[in-house]
Protein backbone atom coordinates (compact mmCIF):
# COMPACT_ATOMS: atom_id res chain seq x y z
CA UNK A 1 0.00 0.00 0.00
CA UNK A 2 1.30 3.42 -0.94
CA UNK A 3 0.25 5.75 1.86
CA UNK A 4 -1.10 9.18 0.99
CA UNK A 5 -1.92 10.13 4.55
CA UNK A 6 -0.69 13.44 5.93
CA UNK A 7 -1.08 14.54 9.52
CA UNK A 8 -2.72 17.92 9.08
CA UNK A 9 -4.26 20.39 6.68
CA UNK A 10 -1.06 22.46 7.01
CA UNK A 11 1.03 19.57 5.76
CA UNK A 12 -1.53 18.88 3.03
CA UNK A 13 -1.12 22.42 1.68
CA UNK A 14 2.68 22.36 1.66
CA UNK A 15 3.99 24.01 -1.50
CA UNK A 16 1.02 26.29 -2.06
CA UNK A 17 2.24 29.65 -3.39
CA UNK A 18 1.00 33.05 -4.52
CA UNK A 19 -0.22 33.16 -8.12
CA UNK A 20 -1.06 29.46 -8.34
CA UNK A 21 -4.17 27.92 -9.92
CA UNK A 22 -6.39 25.75 -7.73
CA UNK A 23 -9.36 23.50 -8.43
CA UNK A 24 -11.89 23.33 -5.62
CA UNK A 25 -14.73 20.82 -5.51
CA UNK A 26 -18.28 21.58 -4.45
CA UNK A 27 -21.61 22.76 -5.81
CA UNK A 28 -22.78 25.80 -3.91
CA UNK A 29 -21.70 24.96 -0.36
CA UNK A 30 -22.38 21.25 -0.85
CA UNK A 31 -19.23 19.15 -0.80
CA UNK A 32 -16.73 22.01 -0.52
CA UNK A 33 -13.28 21.35 1.00
CA UNK A 34 -13.98 23.42 4.12
CA UNK A 35 -10.68 22.66 5.87
CA UNK A 36 -8.49 23.50 2.88
CA UNK A 37 -10.38 26.74 2.26
CA UNK A 38 -10.00 27.79 5.91
CA UNK A 39 -6.26 27.10 5.70
CA UNK A 40 -5.93 29.08 2.45
CA UNK A 41 -7.72 32.00 4.11
CA UNK A 42 -5.39 31.82 7.14
CA UNK A 43 -2.27 31.51 4.96
CA UNK A 44 -2.91 34.93 3.36
CA UNK A 45 -1.89 33.49 0.01
CA UNK A 46 -2.75 35.92 -2.81
CA UNK A 47 -3.26 36.39 -6.56
CA UNK A 48 -4.69 32.92 -6.90
CA UNK A 49 -6.89 31.58 -9.70
CA UNK A 50 -9.74 29.37 -8.51
CA UNK A 51 -11.57 26.86 -10.68
CA UNK A 52 -14.82 26.12 -8.87
CA UNK A 53 -18.42 25.90 -10.00
CA UNK A 54 -19.50 28.62 -7.55
CA UNK A 55 -17.71 31.00 -5.25
CA UNK A 56 -19.46 30.14 -2.02
CA UNK A 57 -21.64 32.74 -0.31
CA UNK A 58 -20.64 36.10 1.11
CA UNK A 59 -19.42 34.71 4.43
CA UNK A 60 -18.56 31.07 3.73
CA UNK A 61 -16.71 28.86 1.29
CA UNK A 62 -14.71 30.69 -1.38
CA UNK A 63 -16.59 33.83 -0.39
CA UNK A 64 -14.09 34.06 2.50
CA UNK A 65 -11.16 34.21 0.06
CA UNK A 66 -12.99 36.74 -2.12
CA UNK A 67 -13.67 38.90 0.90
CA UNK A 68 -9.94 39.11 1.67
CA UNK A 69 -9.16 39.82 -2.01
CA UNK A 70 -6.96 36.75 -2.22
CA UNK A 71 -8.47 35.66 -5.53
CA UNK A 72 -7.26 37.27 -8.75
CA UNK A 73 -9.37 35.20 -11.10
CA UNK A 74 -12.41 32.91 -10.79
CA UNK A 75 -13.36 30.27 -13.33
CA UNK A 76 -16.98 29.34 -12.53
CA UNK A 77 -20.36 28.64 -14.06
CA UNK A 78 -22.65 30.39 -11.60
CA UNK A 79 -22.29 33.33 -9.25
CA UNK A 80 -25.94 33.99 -8.48
CA UNK A 81 -25.82 33.57 -4.71
CA UNK A 82 -22.78 35.70 -3.98
CA UNK A 83 -23.23 39.47 -3.89
CA UNK A 84 -19.56 40.24 -3.24
CA UNK A 85 -18.57 38.10 -6.22
CA UNK A 86 -21.03 39.93 -8.47
CA UNK A 87 -19.85 43.31 -7.15
CA UNK A 88 -16.13 42.54 -7.68
CA UNK A 89 -16.88 41.18 -11.13
CA UNK A 90 -19.00 44.11 -12.30
CA UNK A 91 -16.47 46.63 -10.94
CA UNK A 92 -13.62 44.82 -12.69
CA UNK A 93 -11.67 44.10 -9.47
CA UNK A 94 -11.99 40.38 -10.10
CA UNK A 95 -11.20 38.61 -13.33
CA UNK A 96 -13.95 36.11 -14.12
CA UNK A 97 -14.18 33.42 -16.76
CA UNK A 98 -17.74 32.14 -16.84
CA UNK A 99 -17.84 28.63 -18.24
CA UNK A 100 -20.88 26.41 -18.87
CA UNK A 101 -21.23 23.90 -16.03
CA UNK A 102 -20.88 20.78 -18.16
CA UNK A 103 -17.88 22.26 -19.94
CA UNK A 104 -16.32 23.12 -16.57
CA UNK A 105 -16.75 19.53 -15.41
CA UNK A 106 -15.38 18.13 -18.67
CA UNK A 107 -12.35 20.48 -18.62
CA UNK A 108 -11.52 18.92 -15.24
CA UNK A 109 -12.13 15.37 -16.41
CA UNK A 110 -10.09 15.97 -19.59
CA UNK A 111 -7.16 17.12 -17.43
CA UNK A 112 -7.58 14.02 -15.26
CA UNK A 113 -7.76 11.67 -18.24
CA UNK A 114 -5.03 13.20 -20.39
CA UNK A 115 -7.11 14.80 -23.12
CA UNK A 116 -5.77 18.22 -24.19
CA UNK A 117 -9.16 19.38 -25.49
CA UNK A 118 -12.62 18.26 -26.57
CA UNK A 119 -15.55 19.46 -28.66
CA UNK A 120 -18.84 20.39 -26.99
CA UNK A 121 -22.02 21.95 -28.38
CA UNK A 122 -22.41 24.10 -25.24
CA UNK A 123 -21.98 27.79 -25.87
CA UNK A 124 -21.91 27.62 -29.65
CA UNK A 125 -23.17 30.93 -31.07
CA UNK A 126 -22.72 32.70 -27.71
CA UNK A 127 -19.96 34.87 -26.27
CA UNK A 128 -18.51 31.77 -24.59
CA UNK A 129 -17.40 30.54 -28.04
CA UNK A 130 -15.76 33.84 -29.07
CA UNK A 131 -12.17 33.29 -30.20
CA UNK A 132 -12.49 29.53 -29.99
CA UNK A 133 -12.23 27.01 -32.79
CA UNK A 134 -15.59 25.63 -33.94
CA UNK A 135 -16.29 22.62 -36.08
CA UNK A 136 -19.22 20.77 -37.59
CA UNK A 137 -19.82 17.09 -36.86
CA UNK A 138 -22.85 15.36 -38.40
CA UNK A 139 -24.56 18.64 -39.18
CA UNK A 140 -24.19 20.17 -35.71
CA UNK A 141 -21.74 22.84 -34.55
CA UNK A 142 -19.30 22.31 -31.68
CA UNK A 143 -16.79 24.45 -29.78
CA UNK A 144 -13.24 23.29 -28.98
CA UNK A 145 -12.59 23.59 -25.24
CA UNK A 146 -9.20 22.95 -23.66
CA UNK A 147 -8.45 20.93 -20.52
CA UNK A 148 -7.65 22.90 -17.38
CA UNK A 149 -4.12 23.18 -16.05
CA UNK A 150 -3.89 23.56 -12.29
CA UNK A 151 -1.30 23.33 -9.52
CA UNK A 152 -3.52 21.90 -6.77
CA UNK A 153 -6.93 20.23 -6.58
CA UNK A 154 -8.71 20.49 -3.24
CA UNK A 155 -11.50 17.97 -2.91
CA UNK A 156 -13.78 16.77 -0.15
CA UNK A 157 -15.03 13.19 0.21
CA UNK A 158 -17.18 11.38 2.76
CA UNK A 159 -14.86 8.46 3.48
CA UNK A 160 -11.32 7.77 2.46
CA UNK A 161 -8.51 5.38 3.34
CA UNK A 162 -4.77 5.83 3.77
CA UNK A 163 -4.22 4.68 0.18
CA UNK A 164 -6.16 7.73 -1.01
CA UNK A 165 -9.26 5.82 -2.15
CA UNK A 166 -12.39 7.97 -1.90
CA UNK A 167 -16.13 7.49 -1.44
CA UNK A 168 -18.50 10.43 -1.79
CA UNK A 169 -21.93 10.97 -0.32
CA UNK A 170 -25.09 12.22 -2.05
CA UNK A 171 -24.80 15.32 -4.21
CA UNK A 172 -21.67 16.34 -2.28
CA UNK A 173 -19.94 14.29 -4.98
CA UNK A 174 -20.49 16.86 -7.79
CA UNK A 175 -17.16 18.20 -9.16
CA UNK A 176 -14.96 16.49 -6.58
CA UNK A 177 -14.27 13.22 -8.48
CA UNK A 178 -13.65 15.11 -11.75
CA UNK A 179 -10.97 17.23 -10.08
CA UNK A 180 -9.03 14.30 -8.61
CA UNK A 181 -5.82 13.85 -10.54
CA UNK A 182 -6.63 16.88 -12.68
CA UNK A 183 -3.95 19.07 -11.05
CA UNK A 184 -0.27 18.45 -10.27
CA UNK A 185 -1.18 17.65 -6.66
CA UNK A 186 -4.59 16.49 -5.44
CA UNK A 187 -5.39 17.05 -1.78
CA UNK A 188 -8.40 15.16 -0.41
CA UNK A 189 -10.01 15.88 2.93
CA UNK A 190 -12.48 13.36 4.32
CA UNK A 191 -15.01 13.16 7.12
CA UNK A 192 -13.76 9.71 8.01
CA UNK A 193 -10.24 8.45 7.30
CA UNK A 194 -9.80 4.70 7.76
CA UNK A 195 -6.85 2.31 7.43
CA UNK A 196 -6.32 0.67 4.04
CA UNK A 197 -8.41 -2.48 3.71
CA UNK A 198 -11.46 -1.18 5.53
CA UNK A 199 -13.25 0.16 2.47
CA UNK A 200 -14.79 -2.33 0.05
CA UNK A 201 -12.83 -2.01 -3.25
CA UNK A 202 -16.14 -2.49 -5.10
CA UNK A 203 -17.51 0.70 -3.59
CA UNK A 204 -14.58 3.06 -4.29
CA UNK A 205 -15.58 6.09 -6.42
CA UNK A 206 -12.04 7.44 -6.96
CA UNK A 207 -8.97 5.19 -6.80
CA UNK A 208 -6.06 6.45 -4.71
CA UNK A 209 -3.79 6.85 -7.74
CA UNK A 210 -5.57 10.17 -8.42
CA UNK A 211 -4.85 11.47 -4.91
CA UNK A 212 -1.44 12.59 -3.59
CA UNK A 213 -2.39 13.69 -0.07
CA UNK A 214 -5.29 12.75 2.18
CA UNK A 215 -6.15 13.98 5.66
CA UNK A 216 -8.85 13.64 8.27
CA UNK A 217 -10.95 16.82 8.13
CA UNK A 218 -12.52 18.41 11.21
CA UNK A 219 -15.30 20.73 12.34
CA UNK A 220 -17.43 20.44 9.21
CA UNK A 221 -20.13 23.08 9.21
CA UNK A 222 -21.93 21.80 6.10
CA UNK A 223 -24.06 24.89 5.76
CA UNK A 224 -27.36 24.59 3.91
CA UNK A 225 -28.05 27.43 1.45
CA UNK A 226 -31.76 26.81 0.89
CA UNK A 227 -33.35 24.88 3.70
CA UNK A 228 -36.56 23.60 2.11
CA UNK A 229 -38.87 21.25 4.01
CA UNK A 230 -42.45 19.98 3.85
CA UNK A 231 -45.02 19.48 6.58
CA UNK A 232 -45.53 16.04 8.04
CA UNK B 1 -51.15 55.08 -20.71
CA UNK B 2 -54.16 54.28 -18.55
CA UNK B 3 -55.24 51.48 -20.87
CA UNK B 4 -51.69 50.11 -20.88
CA UNK B 5 -51.73 49.80 -17.10
CA UNK B 6 -55.09 48.07 -17.14
CA UNK B 7 -53.70 45.56 -19.64
CA UNK B 8 -50.75 44.75 -17.42
CA UNK B 9 -53.05 44.24 -14.47
CA UNK B 10 -55.14 41.83 -16.49
CA UNK B 11 -52.07 39.93 -17.70
CA UNK B 12 -50.79 39.29 -14.22
CA UNK B 13 -54.06 37.71 -13.12
CA UNK B 14 -54.44 35.43 -16.13
CA UNK B 15 -52.18 32.52 -15.19
CA UNK B 16 -49.81 32.49 -12.26
CA UNK B 17 -46.55 30.58 -11.95
CA UNK B 18 -48.36 27.48 -10.73
CA UNK B 19 -50.73 27.70 -13.70
CA UNK B 20 -47.77 27.73 -16.10
CA UNK B 21 -46.24 24.78 -14.27
CA UNK B 22 -49.54 22.90 -14.37
CA UNK B 23 -49.79 23.30 -18.14
CA UNK B 24 -46.18 22.23 -18.69
CA UNK B 25 -46.74 19.16 -16.53
CA UNK B 26 -49.06 17.89 -19.29
CA UNK B 27 -46.02 17.65 -21.58
CA UNK B 28 -44.34 15.18 -19.22
CA UNK B 29 -44.95 11.65 -20.50
CA UNK B 30 -44.64 8.19 -18.97
CA UNK B 31 -41.03 6.98 -18.95
CA UNK B 32 -39.48 10.44 -19.30
CA UNK B 33 -36.26 11.56 -17.65
CA UNK B 34 -36.80 15.28 -17.05
CA UNK B 35 -34.45 18.12 -16.11
CA UNK B 36 -36.14 21.02 -14.33
CA UNK B 37 -34.49 24.43 -14.16
CA UNK B 38 -34.68 26.87 -11.27
CA UNK B 39 -37.86 28.93 -10.70
CA UNK B 40 -41.18 28.09 -12.38
CA UNK B 41 -39.80 24.81 -13.85
CA UNK B 42 -39.20 23.46 -10.33
CA UNK B 43 -42.95 23.76 -9.68
CA UNK B 44 -43.73 21.40 -12.58
CA UNK B 45 -42.92 18.37 -10.41
CA UNK B 46 -45.93 19.23 -8.21
CA UNK B 47 -48.37 18.76 -11.09
CA UNK B 48 -47.16 15.64 -12.88
CA UNK B 49 -49.83 12.91 -13.00
CA UNK B 50 -49.21 10.30 -10.35
CA UNK B 51 -50.21 7.39 -12.61
CA UNK B 52 -47.09 7.77 -14.78
CA UNK B 53 -43.44 6.98 -14.05
CA UNK B 54 -41.08 9.92 -14.41
CA UNK B 55 -37.60 10.55 -13.02
CA UNK B 56 -36.31 14.05 -12.35
CA UNK B 57 -32.66 14.79 -12.98
CA UNK B 58 -30.85 17.59 -11.22
CA UNK B 59 -27.60 18.52 -12.94
CA UNK B 60 -25.61 18.76 -9.71
CA UNK B 61 -25.74 14.98 -9.66
CA UNK B 62 -28.97 13.18 -8.82
CA UNK B 63 -31.52 11.21 -10.78
CA UNK B 64 -34.77 10.23 -9.08
CA UNK B 65 -35.30 13.41 -7.08
CA UNK B 66 -38.14 13.31 -4.55
CA UNK B 67 -40.00 15.97 -2.58
CA UNK B 68 -38.53 18.29 0.04
CA UNK B 69 -37.60 16.47 3.28
CA UNK B 70 -39.71 16.58 6.40
CA UNK B 71 -38.52 19.16 8.90
CA UNK B 72 -35.55 17.80 10.84
CA UNK B 73 -34.63 15.35 8.08
CA UNK B 74 -32.74 17.81 5.87
CA UNK B 75 -29.34 16.56 4.72
CA UNK B 76 -26.76 19.17 3.66
CA UNK B 77 -25.27 16.57 1.32
CA UNK B 78 -28.49 16.06 -0.65
CA UNK B 79 -29.57 19.14 -2.59
CA UNK B 80 -30.89 20.06 -6.04
CA UNK B 81 -29.46 22.51 -8.57
CA UNK B 82 -31.28 25.33 -6.79
CA UNK B 83 -29.31 24.43 -3.63
CA UNK B 84 -32.56 23.35 -1.95
CA UNK B 85 -32.59 20.36 0.39
CA UNK B 86 -34.36 17.42 -1.28
CA UNK B 87 -35.01 13.71 -0.86
CA UNK B 88 -34.58 10.81 -3.26
CA UNK B 89 -37.10 8.21 -4.43
CA UNK B 90 -36.60 4.44 -4.79
CA UNK B 91 -34.38 3.84 -7.83
CA UNK B 92 -32.49 7.11 -7.40
CA UNK B 93 -28.78 7.49 -8.08
CA UNK B 94 -26.01 10.01 -7.41
CA UNK B 95 -23.15 10.79 -9.80
CA UNK B 96 -20.43 13.32 -10.51
CA UNK B 97 -20.83 16.49 -12.58
CA UNK B 98 -19.10 15.14 -15.68
CA UNK B 99 -21.40 12.10 -15.71
CA UNK B 100 -24.39 14.35 -15.12
CA UNK B 101 -23.60 16.48 -18.15
CA UNK B 102 -22.84 13.32 -20.09
CA UNK B 103 -26.51 12.44 -19.57
CA UNK B 104 -27.48 15.89 -20.83
CA UNK B 105 -24.99 16.27 -23.69
CA UNK B 106 -25.51 12.67 -24.74
CA UNK B 107 -29.26 13.35 -25.08
CA UNK B 108 -30.31 10.75 -22.55
CA UNK B 109 -32.62 13.27 -20.86
CA UNK B 110 -35.99 13.37 -22.62
CA UNK B 111 -37.26 16.80 -21.64
CA UNK B 112 -35.65 20.01 -20.41
CA UNK B 113 -37.74 22.77 -18.85
CA UNK B 114 -36.10 26.09 -18.08
CA UNK B 115 -36.80 29.77 -17.54
CA UNK B 116 -35.72 32.63 -19.79
CA UNK B 117 -35.34 36.39 -19.89
CA UNK B 118 -35.88 36.47 -23.66
CA UNK B 119 -36.76 34.05 -26.44
CA UNK B 120 -36.51 34.95 -30.13
CA UNK B 121 -38.79 33.78 -32.93
CA UNK B 122 -35.89 31.67 -34.33
CA UNK B 123 -35.60 29.74 -31.05
CA UNK B 124 -32.64 31.67 -29.59
CA UNK B 125 -32.73 32.01 -25.81
CA UNK B 126 -31.12 34.47 -23.36
CA UNK B 127 -31.19 33.86 -19.62
CA UNK B 128 -27.81 34.40 -17.97
CA UNK B 129 -26.62 37.97 -18.17
CA UNK B 130 -27.67 41.62 -18.41
CA UNK B 131 -24.46 43.44 -19.41
CA UNK B 132 -23.30 45.91 -16.76
CA UNK B 133 -26.19 45.12 -14.44
CA UNK B 134 -26.61 41.50 -13.56
CA UNK B 135 -24.50 38.43 -14.13
CA UNK B 136 -25.75 35.23 -12.56
CA UNK B 137 -23.77 32.99 -14.85
CA UNK B 138 -25.07 30.33 -17.18
CA UNK B 139 -24.74 27.41 -14.78
CA UNK B 140 -25.82 24.36 -16.74
CA UNK B 141 -28.17 26.25 -19.07
CA UNK B 142 -25.79 26.46 -22.04
CA UNK B 143 -25.10 22.73 -21.92
CA UNK B 144 -28.80 21.97 -21.58
CA UNK B 145 -30.03 24.13 -24.44
CA UNK B 146 -27.21 23.12 -26.79
CA UNK B 147 -27.88 19.43 -26.32
CA UNK B 148 -31.52 18.77 -25.51
CA UNK B 149 -33.88 18.03 -28.39
CA UNK B 150 -37.01 18.80 -26.42
CA UNK B 151 -36.81 22.16 -24.65
CA UNK B 152 -39.75 23.96 -23.10
CA UNK B 153 -39.35 27.48 -21.79
CA UNK B 154 -41.47 28.50 -18.81
CA UNK B 155 -41.76 32.25 -18.33
CA UNK B 156 -43.99 35.28 -18.05
CA UNK B 157 -44.98 36.66 -21.46
CA UNK B 158 -43.75 40.15 -20.56
CA UNK B 159 -41.25 41.53 -18.04
CA UNK B 160 -42.19 43.61 -15.00
CA UNK B 161 -42.18 46.77 -17.12
CA UNK B 162 -44.68 45.16 -19.50
CA UNK B 163 -42.15 44.66 -22.31
CA UNK B 164 -42.50 41.49 -24.39
CA UNK B 165 -40.04 38.66 -23.73
CA UNK B 166 -40.95 36.98 -27.05
CA UNK B 167 -38.86 38.91 -29.53
CA UNK B 168 -37.77 39.07 -33.16
CA UNK B 169 -34.17 38.88 -31.96
CA UNK B 170 -32.80 38.58 -28.44
CA UNK B 171 -31.22 41.79 -27.15
CA UNK B 172 -29.34 40.11 -24.28
CA UNK B 173 -26.28 37.86 -24.61
CA UNK B 174 -27.43 34.45 -25.86
CA UNK B 175 -27.48 31.22 -23.92
CA UNK B 176 -28.08 29.13 -27.03
CA UNK B 177 -29.07 29.47 -30.68
CA UNK B 178 -32.16 28.05 -32.39
CA UNK B 179 -32.87 25.60 -29.60
CA UNK B 180 -36.26 26.37 -28.00
CA UNK B 181 -39.13 24.23 -29.29
CA UNK B 182 -42.03 25.29 -27.07
CA UNK B 183 -42.89 28.17 -24.76
CA UNK B 184 -45.53 28.25 -22.03
CA UNK B 185 -46.29 31.67 -20.60
CA UNK B 186 -48.99 33.19 -18.40
CA UNK B 187 -50.87 34.01 -21.63
CA UNK B 188 -50.27 31.22 -24.09
CA UNK B 189 -48.62 28.06 -25.37
CA UNK B 190 -46.48 28.72 -28.42
CA UNK B 191 -44.34 26.57 -30.69
CA UNK B 192 -41.21 27.85 -32.35
CA UNK B 193 -41.46 27.22 -36.11
CA UNK B 194 -39.23 28.31 -39.01
CA UNK B 195 -41.84 31.03 -39.69
CA UNK B 196 -42.03 32.36 -36.12
CA UNK B 197 -44.03 31.82 -32.91
CA UNK B 198 -47.06 29.67 -33.64
CA UNK B 199 -49.90 30.29 -31.18
CA UNK B 200 -51.16 26.90 -30.05
CA UNK B 201 -53.29 27.64 -26.98
CA UNK B 202 -54.57 30.63 -25.04
CA UNK B 203 -54.63 30.86 -21.24
CA UNK B 204 -58.21 30.83 -19.93
CA UNK B 205 -59.89 34.17 -20.60
CA UNK B 206 -57.03 35.59 -22.67
CA UNK B 207 -57.82 36.79 -26.20
CA UNK B 208 -55.69 36.34 -29.31
CA UNK B 209 -55.54 40.13 -29.53
CA UNK B 210 -54.01 40.38 -26.04
CA UNK B 211 -51.39 37.79 -26.94
CA UNK B 212 -50.57 39.65 -30.17
CA UNK B 213 -50.10 42.88 -28.24
CA UNK B 214 -47.76 41.18 -25.77
CA UNK B 215 -45.67 39.46 -28.45
CA UNK B 216 -42.99 41.49 -30.23
CA UNK B 217 -41.81 38.64 -32.47
CA UNK B 218 -43.80 37.31 -35.42
CA UNK B 219 -46.93 35.55 -34.15
CA UNK B 220 -48.65 32.99 -36.36
CA UNK B 221 -52.36 32.53 -35.69
CA UNK B 222 -54.14 29.83 -37.67
CA UNK B 223 -57.88 29.36 -37.32
CA UNK B 224 -59.45 29.50 -33.89
CA UNK B 225 -57.00 29.01 -31.05
CA UNK B 226 -58.28 26.81 -28.21
CA UNK B 227 -57.95 27.56 -24.50
CA UNK B 228 -55.44 25.59 -22.46
CA UNK B 229 -56.97 22.43 -21.03
CA UNK B 230 -56.19 23.18 -17.38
Amino acid sequence: MISKKVASVKEALDGVQDGMTFMLGGFGLCGIPENAIAELVASNIKDITCISNNAGVDDFGLGLLLHKRQIKKMISSYVGENEEFERQMLSGELEVELTPQGTLAEKCRAAQAGFPAFYTPAGYGTEVAEGKETREFNGKMYVLEEAFKADFSFVKAWKGDEAGNLIFKGTARNFNPCMCGAAKITVAEVEELVPAGELDPNQIHIPGIFVQRIFQGSNYEKRIEQRTVRKR
Amino acid sequence: MFNFQIDIFKLTVMLDKNGIAKRIAQEVKDGYYVNLGIGIPTLVANFVRDDINVEFQSENGVLGMGPFPFEGEEDADIINAGKQTITTLPGASFFDSATSFGMIRGQHVDLTILGAMEVAENGDIANWKIPGKMVKGMGGAMDLVASAENIIVAMMHTNRAGVSKLLKRCSLPLTGVGCVTKIVTNLAVLEVTPAGFKLVERAPGVTVEEIKTATEGHLIVEGSVPEMPI
